[in-house]
């Protein structure tokens, strides 16, 4: 599916700075990096200015657009180093989304789920990207067990999900010591705690296994909420959320991690199935021993009027 | 012939490959029946010893994970081939050509524009739900669009006699090289019929493959940056990438790549900069331009496909990408195995070739379609059930085997995930005649199926002329799989009277492109050589040592034994045959004083070296270390030096495989005790094994750096040996016996010869020190350790040769009328130096050339 250019009204501005650093015991001699650090561009969100750049300088550093429409960027080092700076910044603008009360009235659930393998509409065609497991995601009878308390008889589509964003709030806590990126997701179903990632693939493995198409969203959440609001669990860091197809509206975001539907504090660097097609960096590195590893983000809100 | 075929029944409703109704062969079979129902029967025997021969020599194997047995298993290849006549051979060879461009071009589709999902004539899931779908790989373009070069399709042919596809194999084909090992021993059992038959050669198909890589590969060539280039005429640079020695087909692998005359290469010793493959190899990195894989696709990259694995090579998915880099075939490839597709490809076929499928598949039902899925559970009975993508690791299943509380827990199954599942129709499987192996010998049918190979060329699909038969353990076997123990049979497709003309690209070598070296020695196969060398010396040594051990135990009496003997026990110690600490003497009862007095005689002069063992205990040690791999010794050894060999499969001849294989199997009974005379036999037979496989690298192999390697790792064990032993043996009382030392150095012919007397110091030192004639000398060690270093100082600088020639100069400096004498502690001092000096070359060739190419720990990361 193109992009379209971002269409509604501009809501916010941001500046994101996202800087990952890697020190390393022994020295590295050939560090390849696989990066999806630029936001993405869309009907939802204009990237005004973007830049990559790395210490030690990349030999080569070529610019792709990956299977789902994502930037990415592959840097290859191969001077000698016990250190990796990956620092990236963007300024992006957001639109308004849909709000609560536009997402009530939508289709029920079934009538999706029973036209999605059939229809030849290249919405549902590509939403079949995301119909199905994947490495982080599997589908079973017990996420469609839980799943089912919100996906009642006819319930419209989208009020379903809300209520599941509601639910796995209540009912897990966020523990960035309960998991890894590499723990299954019975097991979160099972231990009802986690981190972002693990409660964005939680809702994916809901609804795949519901027979819905929902994709995996990367990116990032104000780090500095206005003042009297409360400050956004998963700020200073990468964030995850995940996005719901609806024929009628396209797609809508919820965030399981914040009770929320998505509006107009979460910066979109891309989608997936899952946390493995848009991890933030991905890399190899030839040598370099044990290694301590540094993620800073900060997301700050510029005037909008100005470009 | 009737006796022939007494006990010849095949199954009722399945084809017969040999016989139609009454008995009568088939036309293609009556020549080989005739000359079968002729032969006296030894003949057969003969054939079939030559065959077992011939496995067991190549050591032609198919590991089994999990096998008890050990991980090698010899290739199960009965005497009888598959014959197939020209006019039907013709037919499967044409819908095998097309069966491979249409599969080639929903593969481009899958990978590209995905108009078939579009069209309704895939649907989504097979692609989008299936792991092998790699997307990582979308939009890579493939010169002539060629995505699938290598392709293999399993047959099986009805009652009727139509040939129906079971299964397509799209990922990394195996069996091709078995096929053609296939036919090396079987047309050697069978040369005159297989002249008279007709029967096509193979050699052809793999000319083929290998020059439309070669075309290929020189369009990869022509990318990337200017001085990576291939020269006028320069051959791009062709690899096989194998995942290592404990695949299944490992054996294959290296046969392919030493047939093919490519590098077999692992992961590791390919690395990716800026988008372009290198291969780490001795002289720095050179560039490849094709890798073919037996790697399944996603364990290839470790940087965008599966992050766990350990057998690819970082970045090789955006080497594909920018087109430098031929991949065969190409990543994402394995799409194609799911047998769901299947039941689409005749609609596929009338859409993107205009042409009905020429070969029907096997009725098969993806159960992802309502109306398949109340099919399948209809007639289940019929029908075995398959996993629709690979990564669900399901088991297959037969209908018929399913029973009450399971069936119904199957059925739920079926209907809660129909996506997950594909269902075959069984096929009954034609019948073809095996010899029996047993001494009434005759034939005995066997359900077969066959493998058929094809290569893409720049002018389309090209069939191997032969193929896989693969033979199932009884008559009314449902399925074969190697994997549980079938067997195989080579495939003879008959030509007409007039010549077959392959569609080949024709290349002349001229004289710039002729290699003088082994320009792409990698250092891992470098280091595989050295330590080959070193092993093979280190089992000579063993074999000498335990041989003048034991005869001094056989045939020196205690109280006649001096220095030599503490000695020898100590040389065993410092081998770790004998263990160092003193061991609590057992009581030995029933035996007489003259026994006892003789055995504290010798045991003294042990204990005064602090050695605490008795004659019997030192025989039973050292006949256990020739026998058992479990202890230090000559078994243990001899699987060390087997195991490096096998990592070095595709550097050895044929005839040096069988000197290796036939060595190893030299392994005497493990539990039983052996006599004095076995145990000096199996000693003798040992040292000539070792001689043979010495032989062959003095002669058989190309004088290249990789010789060097082998060489130097030989020269430098045997430096350090035989400096140990002269140590040792000057520190002896001078009354000593002297000829075990001749022994162990391999010198006593020699010395005999040239002084026909008892040894004596001076002349034995000379010998073994000075003489350069002398292949067991130190200097003879020290010259060719030398001229190897100086040899590869010319193309990778100089390392460590000085410190060997000053050595070199003192021991020339030697005067044998004053140096040579026993206890001579300047001439011990030298020795231990020089011992001391190979080590550290030994370990400097390690820094230098192991080390590198950077076999260290690569590490993922995600942030």
């Amino acid at each position: 599916m193109s992009d379209l250019k971002m269409k509604g009204t501009p809501c916010r501005r941001y500046r994101v700075v996202h800087e990952t650093s890697y020190g390393y015991q022994s020295v590295v001699t050939l560090s390849q990096q696989y990066v999806h650090m630029t936001p993405r561009s869309f009907l939802y969100q204009q990237t005004e200015l973007h830049a990559i750049w790395s210490d030690p300088v990349e030999d080569n550093g070529v610019e792709r657009t990956d299977y789902f429409g994502n930037s990415t960027k592959h840097i290859v080092i191969t001077a000698p180093h016990n250190k990796l700076l990956v620092h990236a910044e963007s300024t992006v603008v957001l639109a308004a989304r849909y709000d609560l009360e536009q997402i009530k009235r939508t289709l029920p659930w079934e009538t999706l789920r029973d036209a999605m393998p059939q229809d030849q509409d290249p919405a549902a065609l590509d939403a079949c990207r995301y119909l199905y497991a994947s490495p982080h995601v599997v589908c079973s009878a017990g996420l469609e067990d839980y799943a089912r308390i919100s996906y009642t008889q006819r319930r419209p589509l989208l009020d379903a999900a809300l209520d599941l964003t509601h639910r796995i709030f209540d009912d897990f806590d966020f523990d960035d010591t309960a998991t890894e990126i590499s723990t299954p997701l019975e097991q979160v179903l099972k231990g009802r705690r986690g981190v972002c990632q693990d409660f964005a693939h939680l809702m994916i493995g809901c609804l795949r296994s519901l027979g819905l198409p929902i994709r995996y969203v990367s990116g990032y959440i104000l780090t500095h909420p206005p003042e009297g609001e409360a400050r956004m669990i998963g700020a200073d860091a990468s964030h995850a959320w995940v996005s719901v197809f609806c024929p009628s509206l396209g797609w809508i975001d919820f965030d399981p991690t914040n009770r929320c539907l998505v509006q107009c504090d979460h910066i979109t660097l891309g989608w997936g199935r899952d946390f493995s097609d848009v991890t933030p960096m991905r890399g190899i590195v030839l040598g370099g021993g044990e290694q301590v590893l540094d993620v800073r983000v900060t997301v700050t809100p510029m005037m909008l009027t100005t470009p | 012939m009737d006796k022939l075929l007494a006990d010849y029944h095949a199954a009722p409703a399945c084809f017969n490959e040999m016989l139609v109704a009454n008995n009568q062969p088939r036309a293609h079979w009556r020549t080989m029946l005739d000359g079968l129902a002729q032969e006296a029967p030894e003949v057969m025997h003969q054939r079939l010893e030559f065959v077992q021969q011939q496995v067991r020599e190549n050591g032609v194997t198919y590991n089994v994970y999990g096998d008890a047995m050990g991980q090698q298993r010899p290739w199960d290849l009965n005497v009888l081939p598959m014959i197939i006549p020209q006019n039907e051979w013709a037919e499967i060879e044409s819908a095998v050509v097309q069966r491979a461009t249409l599969l080639n071009r929903v593969l481009g589709d899958v990978y590209g524009e995905q108009s078939l999902v579009q069209e309704g004539l895939l649907p989504p899931a097979l692609i989008h739900g299936h792991a092998g779908f790699l997307r990582p790989c979308h939009g890579i373009k493939h010169p002539d669009d060629v995505a699938l070069h290598f392709y293999a399709v399993d047959l099986a042919r009805a009652p009727n006699g139509r040939w129906w596809v079971v299964a397509d194999r799209t990922q990394a084909p195996s069996g091709a090289g078995y096929a053609l090992e296939n036919r090396t021993i079987i047309g050697r059992t069978f040369p005159d019929l297989l002249r008279d038959l007709r029967v096509k050669p193979l050699a052809g198909f793999f000319n083929t493959m290998r020059e439309s890589l070669v075309h290929w590969g020189s369009g990869c060539a022509a990318q990337g940056n200017d001085n990576s280039l291939l020269r006028d005429s320069e051959l791009p640079l062709i690899v096989l990438l194998t995942p290592g020695r404990y695949n299944e087909t490992y054996y294959e692998q290296a046969y392919l790549a030493r047939y093919l005359g490519l590098p077999l290469v692992e992961g590791g010793d390919l690395t990716v900069r800026n988008g372009i493959v290198w291969l780490k190899s001795l002289s720095g990195l050179q560039r490849v331009h094709v890798i073919m894989r037996r790697v399944d696709d996603d364990f290839c990259d470790p940087l965008e496909l599966r992050a766990d694995s350990a057998l690819g090579v970082a970045g090789l998915t955006e080497a594909a990408r920018c087109g430098n880099v031929l991949i065969a075939n190409s990543l994402g490839s394995n799409l194609l195995e799911s047998g769901a597709l299947l039941g689409f490809l005749p609609a596929l076929s009338r859409r993107l070739l205009g042409e009905s499928l020429q070969m029907p598949s096997v009725a098969t039902w993806w159960c992802g379609e309502p109306a398949a899925l109340e099919e399948v559970i209809d007639k289940l009975d019929h029908l075995v059930i398959k996993p629709t993508f690979p990564q669900l690791r399901l088991p297959i299943v037969f209908g018929q085997d399913l029973k009450g509380s399971a069936r119904k827990a199957f059925i739920n199954d079926l209907r809660s995930n129909p996506s997950n599942y594909v269902a075959q129709e069984l096929v009954k499987l034609s019948q073809a005649p095996v010899w029996n192996p047993g001494q009434a010998g005759g034939l005995s049918a066997r359900a077969i199926g066959l493998r058929v190979y094809a290569c893409a060329t720049p002018n389309g699909y090209v069939v191997m002329p032969g193929g896989l038969t693969r033979v199932a353990t009884g008559s009314d076997a449902r399925i074969i799989t190697m994997q549980r123990g079938g067997g195989s049979k080579d495939t003879w497709v008959q030509s007409s009277a007039h010549a077959d003309a392959l569609s080949t690209l024709k290349r002349t070598i001229t004289s710039r492109d002729l290699i003088r070296d082994d320009t792409h020695l990698s250092s891992r196969v470098a280091e595989n050589l050295f330590w080959f060398g070193r092993h093979t010396e280190r089992c000579d040594n063993i074999v000498r040592l335990l041989r003048a051990a034991l005869g001094v135990l056989f045939t020196i009496e205690p109280e006649s034994r001096s220095d030599e003997w503490p000695t020898l026990v100590k040389l065993c110690m410092w081998f770790h045959i004998i263990k160092s600490e003193p061991l609590v003497l057992d009581k030995f009862s029933g035996q007489s004083q003259e026994q006892e007095t003789k055995q504290n005689q010798s045991q003294s002069l042990l204990r005064r070296q602090g050695v605490s063992l008795t004659d019997e205990q030192i025989e039973t040690i050292l006949l256990r270390s020739a026998v058992s791999p479990e202890v230090p010794g000559l078994a243990k050894q001899r699987q060390q030096l087997y195991k490096t060999a096998g990592n070095l499969q595709d550097r050895f001849s044929i005839d040096n495989w069988c000197a290796l294989n036939r060595m190893v199997q030299l392994e005497a009974d493990n539990n039983h005790k052996l006599t004095q005379s076995e145990a000096m036999s199996l000693l003798d037979e040992a040292a000539a094994s070792i001689m043979t496989l010495s032989g062959f690298a003095l002669d058989g192999m190309t004088r290249d750096l990789g010789w060097r390697f082998l060489s130097m790792g030989r020269r430098l064990e045997r430096l350090q040996f035989q400096s140990l032993v002269l140590q040792r043996a000057l520190a002896m009382h001078s009354n000593s016996r002297l000829d075990w030392l001749l022994e162990l150095s391999d010198s006593a012919v020699t010395y005999r010869a040239r002084y026909r007397a008892q040894p004596e110091w001076l002349p034995v030192l000379d010998l073994l020190l000075l003489d350069e004639s002398n292949p067991r000398s130190i200097v003879f060690q020290l010259d060719g350790i030398v001229q190897s270093l100086n040899k590869i100082k010319r193309s990778y600088g100089a390392f460590g040769d000085k410190q060997l020639a000053t050595l070199k100069e003192e021991v020339f400096s030697l005067v044998p009328d004053t140096d040579f004498y026993c206890g001579n502690a300047r001439l011990i001092d030298l020795l231990s130096r020089i011992q001391i000096a190979s080590e550290e070359i030994s370990e400097s060739i390690s820094v230098q050339f192991f080390s590198y190419t950077g076999n260290q720990p690569i590490k993922q990361q995600t942030a």
